[in-house]
C-alpha cells in the first residue's frame, strides 16, 4: 500500500478548530500492534516527517520485527528501554490532524505491570481504541482495559481486531470476537462500541477500506476518527470553578482564578462558595488577561465577586442553585498504582479541585474482579487493582460525583513520605456521618475502652505565650489524627471559658481552678479513650504539673509552643499585646505577668519561622514513636 | 471579532497553558521561567503574563546564556525585558568559559553538556528554584512524547523517566522533597503550529531570524549556518553566500541550521509550516549526535 502524494494532505490540514481535538487512547494487549497502528495511521496521512522516516528506517534496520519492511511502532516508542525491549512501557502522546479533525492519542502499555499508565491516559481522554489481536480474541488484559476506559468515564470505544490477515480475513472470526465484546461491555456503560477488522502492518480499514474484508460495511478507522461525536455536555451542566489561585495584586483587587469545570458564567449570576455556604454575585469575568462577558466549561478565569467574602484556594465557586455536594467522607472507586499495597486506615494525601488534605480509606468494601466484574472480599488493593471504598478526610470539602463531572469528582492520593501517586481515585457519592458511626460498646475498665479505639489515650497538653501558635497547631494535629481515625478532643479558652467556666475570672485563684477543672475534664476524657487536645497559655508550672499528675504515667505530653516574644507581639493577631502594652489589659502573660517555660517538655518545638504544618507532623511522628497508636 | 470564538482548539491549549501556571505558582515557593528567546518562550511568556493579571508576572525569567547566541536574540530578549517591565536573570557558566568551551572548540555534545546543562544547574541551584517552567512541547521529540508536564527531577536535576509519577486529569502532583524540583511544561500539549497561530492570534512578538530575509551562510554537514560574527572559522573551501533563508528554531549560531525560505511574514511562515516535510529539530545539530541522545540530555538535567 502506497502513501498518498507527497505533502498534500498536511497541506490541507487545518484542523477542524472550531471544536475540541479528539483526544483518544489505544490500548491492548502486548503484540496486539497499537503502536504500529498509529504509525500505520500517521504514515498513511503522509504525517511522518522526512527526517522521522529516515531516522525510523534506520531504527528499523536495527531493532525492528518485520525484517527489510519499516516497523511503526519504533515511531512511537520512544524512550531507549523501549526500543530495545521492544515493549511500550510508558503513555506517548502523538498530535496529528487531517483535514477533518485534529486529534491527541495517548499510546499506552499493554504489559500488565504498566496498567495504571493506561489509566493515566485514559483519564483524559473521550475514546478508547481496544486492539484485539484476531487470532487470540478477548483476553484478561483485554477487558481489564474495557473496564478501566469505562472506569475513567469513556464512553466511546472502537474495538479494533487486528491482524485480521493473518486469520484470512474471516468474517466468522471477527462477528464471534464483536459479539463476546459486546456481551462482555454490557454492563460497562459504553455509549457506542464500534467493531473494526483492521491490519495495521498492511493497513487494512486503517484509513481507507479493504478490498480484502468486502464483507465489512462499517467505516475504516479514520473515517469513524473524524466523524465520531463524542459529545462535550460540560457547558451544560452547573456551574463549577474550583478556586485555583487568589489573585491579590493590591487593595482595590481580590480575584479568584481557576478553570471552569462546567457551566458558564456571566455578571451577575448568583454563586455560592462551597465548603462555607457564602453567597454572593459575580462582578467580572476576567478570561486570558481581558474583561469578557461570558465565559464557560474549560476557560482559564478570574473572577471577582460583589461581597467580600473569605475563599481560598481549595473551595468552589458554584451555581446557587444547583450546589456540589459538600462532605468529608465518600464512597470511591480506587485504582491502585503504587507497588505498596493500600493500608486501609492509613493516613494519605487526597489532591481533588486544588486542595490537599489528609485522607484515610476508612472501609474496603470490595475489590474487582477486572475479568467478571465480580465483587471480590479484601483487605488490601495491590498494584493495578481496582476497589471501592469509603474515604474520610480532614475536613469538609465540594465536590460531585464523578459520573456527573469528570473534573470535579476525581482525586489522587499521594504517599506521604515517598510522594508517590498512590491511586486515582473517583467518587460515587458522599456518606453521611451517620452511615460510618463506629458501633459503641457496654464495655467498662479504661483499658477495654482504649483498645476499642485502636490506640492510647493521651493529653497533648500545648504551652506558650498567646499567639505562639498553639491553636493553629493543634487544630492542624487533630485534622491529622482524625484523618487516622483517631478520636479526639480539644479544649481551649474559646470552648471551656463559655461554659464549664464561665464563672471564673483572671484572677490568679481563678486561673489554677480554670486549669484544675480543665485538667479534670481531660483526665475524664482520658478514661473514655480519648487523645485530649488542650490549648493554653497556661503560664505556670505548678499547674501543669497538677494536671500530669491527675492522670496516668506516660499519658500527659507537654508541648511547648516557643516563639519569641517579639514575634508574638507583632503578630498580635487578637490585638491583646497592643492593649496590655498600653495598659487596658492587666496580668498579660509576658507583658506584666512572668511566663514559667516548660523545664522538660515531651516535645519542644520552636516555633517561630516554623511551617505549623510541619510542626504538627512533628507532634503525629512523637505520638507514633510512644506508641500512642 | 475575538478569536476565540472561532478557535476553539486554541482557546483551550490556552486555558489549560494558563492553568498548568497557576497550578505551579500556587503550591511552589520560588518558581522561575526558563526564557531561552525563542518563540516557544515568546508564547509561553504571553500566557504567563495573561495566568497571572491583573497582578505582575510572579517569578523572574532565567536564560542561561551559552554566549553563542545569535546577536539578534540577545538584543529581542533585553529589549522584551524592557517592555514588559521583567525581571531577567542572565547565568552563564563561567567556569565553562575560562575552560575555553565553544561549539567551535569542544564541539556540540560538550559545549552544550557544559555551557547548557550544567550552566542551567549551577543557576537552578544558586538561586534555590523549586520550580522551573519551560517552552518544550511534546510533539519536539520521541522521549518529551512521554515526559509528564510536571516533571520530577532529583536533586542532582535528574530525570528517571522509568519512574515517572502517573499523571492523572488535571491532578498535578506537586510533592517534593527538599532539593528537588519540577520542571513544567505548559505548552506539552501544543504542536509547533499551534504555537505560531497563536502568535498570529495574539500578535506576539518574535525574534525577526524566524523571518526570511538574505543572510550571509555556508553549507556545513548539510546544514546552512550564518556566520554571526566572525568567531566562526570557515574552512578554506567555506565562502559565505547571501541566500534568503529563515530558522525555524534558535539556538546556539554555529550548532543552529538555517532552512532556505521566502517566508517573511507569520502568514507565510504558517503557510511554509503546513506543507513542510521536515520537522522542527532537523536544523539542531545537537540533537544528532545519535537516537536517543535528547533522552540521555535530559536524564542530565537538560531541558
Amino acid at each position: 500500500m502506497h502513501a498518498p502524494a507527497p505533502h498534500l494532505l498536511r497541506a490541507q490540514a487545518i484542523a477542524a478548530d472550531t471544536r475540541p481535538g479528539l483526544r483518544f487512547l489505544t490500548c491492548g494487549s502486548v503484540d496486539d500492534g497499537k503502536s504500529t497502528l498509529i504509525g500505520r495511521l500517521l504514515y498513511e496521512q503522509n504525517l511522518i516527517f522526512d527526517d522521522h522516516l529516515a531516522a525510523l528506517e534506520r531504527d528499523s534496520r536495527k531493532h525492528g520485527t518485520n525484517g527489510a519492511d519499516i516497523d511503526f511502532a519504533l515511531l512511537l516508542d520512544g524512550l531507549e528501554a523501549e526500543r530495545e525491549q521492544g515493549i511500550t512501557i510508558d503513555v506517548a502522546y502523538r498530535y496529528f490532524a487531517t483535514p477533518r479533525r485534529s486529534f491527541i492519542v495517548a499510546d499506552t502499555p499493554g504489559h500488565e505491570q504498566y496498567t495504571r499508565n493506561m489509566a493515566t491516559g485514559a483519564s483524559n481522554a473521550d475514546l478508547a481504541v481496544l486492539l484485539v489481536d484476531a487470532r487470540k480474541g478477548l483476553l484478561a488484559q483485554t477487558r481489564r482495559h474495557a473496564i478501566i476506559a469505562s472506569l475513567l468515564g469513556i464512553r466511546y470505544a472502537v474495538l479494533a481486531v487486528n491482524k485480521i490477515d493473518l486469520v484470512d480475513y474471516d468474517q466468522a472470526i471477527f462477528d464471534g470476537i464483536a459479539a463476546a465484546f459486546a456481551a462482555f461491555a454490557a454492563p460497562l456503560g459504553f455509549k457506542d462500541i464500534r467493531a473494526i477488522p483492521i491490519s495495521a502492518r498492511d493497513g487494512d480499514n486503517v484509513s481507507s477500506i479493504s478490498a480484502n474484508t468486502p464483507w465489512y460495511d462499517g467505516p475504516d478507522l479514520l473515517r469513524y476518527l473524524e466523524t465520531v461525536d463524542v459529545e462535550d455536555d460540560r457547558a451544560e451542566k452547573p456551574f463549577r470553578l474550583p478556586v485555583q489561585w487568589v489573585n491579590r495584586p493590591n487593595l482595590d483587587f481580590r480575584g479568584f482564578a481557576g478553570t471552569v469545570a462546567s457551566g458558564s458564567l456571566v455578571p451577575g449570576d448568583e454563586i455560592a462558595v462551597l465548603p462555607s455556604g457564602q453567597t454572593s454575585t459575580v462582578k467580572a469575568v476576567i478570561s486570558a488577561g481581558e474583561e469578557v462577558e461570558a465565559a464557560e466549561a474549560g476557560d482559564a478565569v478570574t473572577v471577582t465577586l460583589a461581597d467580600e467574602i473569605d475563599i481560598a484556594r481549595g473551595d468552589m465557586i458554584a451555581a446557587v442553585r444547583a450546589r456540589p455536594q459538600v462532605a468529608d467522607q465518600f464512597a470511591a472507586h480506587l485504582v491502585w498504582m503504587s507497588a505498596e499495597k493500600l493500608m486501609p486506615g492509613r493516613s494519605y494525601l487526597l489532591k481533588i479541585n486544588h486542595a490537599t488534605l489528609a485522607a484515610t480509606v476508612t472501609e474496603l468494601k470490595h475489590k474487582l474482579d477486572v475479568n467478571t466484574l465480580a465483587k471480590l472480599a479484601a483487605k488490601t488493593l495491590a498494584l493495578n487493582e481496582v476497589g471501592v471504598c469509603n474515604l474520610s478526610i480532614a475536613r469538609p470539602i465540594a465536590f460531585d460525583a464523578y459520573a456527573d463531572n469528570r473534573d470535579t469528582g476525581a482525586f489522587i492520593l499521594i504517599d506521604r513520605s515517598t510522594n508517590e501517586t498512590v491511586a486515582a481515585g473517583m467518587i460515587d457519592f458522599a456518606l453521611r456521618r451517620a452511615t460510618n458511626v463506629h458501633r459503641q460498646s457496654l464495655t467498662v475498665s479504661k483499658a477495654e475502652r482504649a483498645q476499642l479505639m485502636h490506640h492510647k489515650p493521651a493529653v497533648l497538653w500545648f504551652t506558650g505565650l498567646s499567639g505562639a501558635g498553639k491553636s493553629t497547631i493543634a487544630n492542624l494535629v487533630e485534622a491529622g489524627l482524625h484523618a487516622r481515625g483517631i478520636h479526639t478532643l480539644m479544649l481551649d479558652g474559646d470552648n471551656v471559658r463559655h461554659g464549664l467556666n464561665k464563672d471564673l475570672g483572671f484572677t490568679e485563684t481563678d486561673r489554677v481552678e480554670n486549669i484544675r477543672r480543665i485538667g479534670e475534664v481531660a483526665r475524664l476524657m482520658t478514661e473514655a479513650g480519648l487523645i485530649v487536645l488542650c490549648s493554653f497559655i497556661s503560664p505556670f508550672r505548678a499547674e501543669r504539673r497538677l494536671v500530669r499528675e491527675l492522670v496516668e504515667e506516660g499519658e500527659f505530653i507537654e508541648i511547648f509552643v516557643d516563639t519569641p516574644l517579639e514575634q508574638c507581639i507583632a503578630r498580635d493577631v487578637k490585638g491583646l499585646y497592643r492593649r496590655a502594652l498600653a495598659g487596658e489589659i492587666k496580668n498579660f502573660t509576658g507583658i506584666d505577668q512572668p511566663y514559667e517555660g516548660p523545664e522538660n517538655p515531651e516535645l519542644h518545638l520552636p516555633a517561630g519561622e516554623a511551617d505549623p504544618a510541619l510542626l504538627a507532623d512533628q507532634i503525629i511522628d512523637e505520638l507514633v514513636r510512644r506508641k500512642i497508636f | 471579532m475575538n478569536w476565540r470564538d472561532q478557535h476553539i482548539r486554541l482557546r483551550r491549549l490556552e486555558a489549560e497553558a494558563i492553568a498548568i501556571m497557576r497550578e505551579a505558582v500556587a503550591e511552589f515557593r520560588n518558581p522561575v521561567l526558563l526564557y531561552s528567546i525563542g518563540k516557544d518562550s515568546s508564547a509561553l511568556l504571553h500566557l504567563a503574563l495573561k495566568a497571572f493579571a491583573p497582578a505582575k508576572l510572579p517569578f523572574p525569567l532565567l536564560h542561561v546564556d551559552t554566549t553563542w547566541k545569535f546577536r539578534e536574540m540577545i538584543a529581542f530578549r533585553d529589549e522584551t525585558v524592557r517592555r514588559l517591565g521583567l525581571d531577567l536573570l542572565v547565568h552563564v557558566n563561567e567556569e565553562g568559559l575560562k575552560r575555553g568551551v565553544s561549539p567551535v572548540a569542544s564541539g556540540s555534545g560538550l559545549h552544550t553538556q557544559v555551557m547548557k546543562t550544567e550552566g542551567l544547574r549551577q543557576a537552578l541551584d544558586k538561586y534555590q528554584f523549586d520550580v522551573a517552567f519551560g517552552g518544550a512541547r511534546r510533539d519536539e521529540e520521541k522521549s518529551r512524547a512521554k515526559e509528564r508536564i510536571y516533571s520530577h527531577r532529583s536533586a542532582n536535576h535528574g530525570w528517571d523517566p522509568r519512574g515517572q509519577r502517573p499523571e492523572l486529569w488535571r491532578l498535578f502532583n506537586t510533592r517534593i522533597k527538599p532539593g528537588e524540583s519540577m520542571r513544567v511544561f505548559p505548552l506539552s500539549n501544543w504542536t509547533e503550529l499551534d504555537v505560531w497561530d497563536y502568535i498570529r492570534a495574539e500578535s506576539i512578538p518574535v525574534v525577526p531570524l524566524y523571518f526570511a530575509k538574505p543572510r550571509p551562510v555556508v553549507k556545513r554537514d548539510g546544514a546552512l549556518i550564518m556566520a554571526d560574527d566572525n568567531r566562526l572559522p570557515l574552512l578554506p573551501d567555506e565562502v559565505p553566500r547571501l541566500q534568503n533563508v529563515r530558522f525555524r528554531t534558535l539556538g546556539c549560531y554555529p550548532l543552529t541550521g538555517a532552512i532556505p525560505s521566502d517566508a517573511d511574514t507569520l502568514d507565510a511562515i504558517i503557510d511554509e509550516m503546513r506543507t513542510s516535510s521536515s520537522s522542527e529539530r532537523e536544523g539542531r545539530l545537537i540533537d544528532h549526535d545519535e537516537n536517543g541522545s535528547m533522552e540521555k540530555k535530559k536524564r542530565e538535567g537538560y531541558f
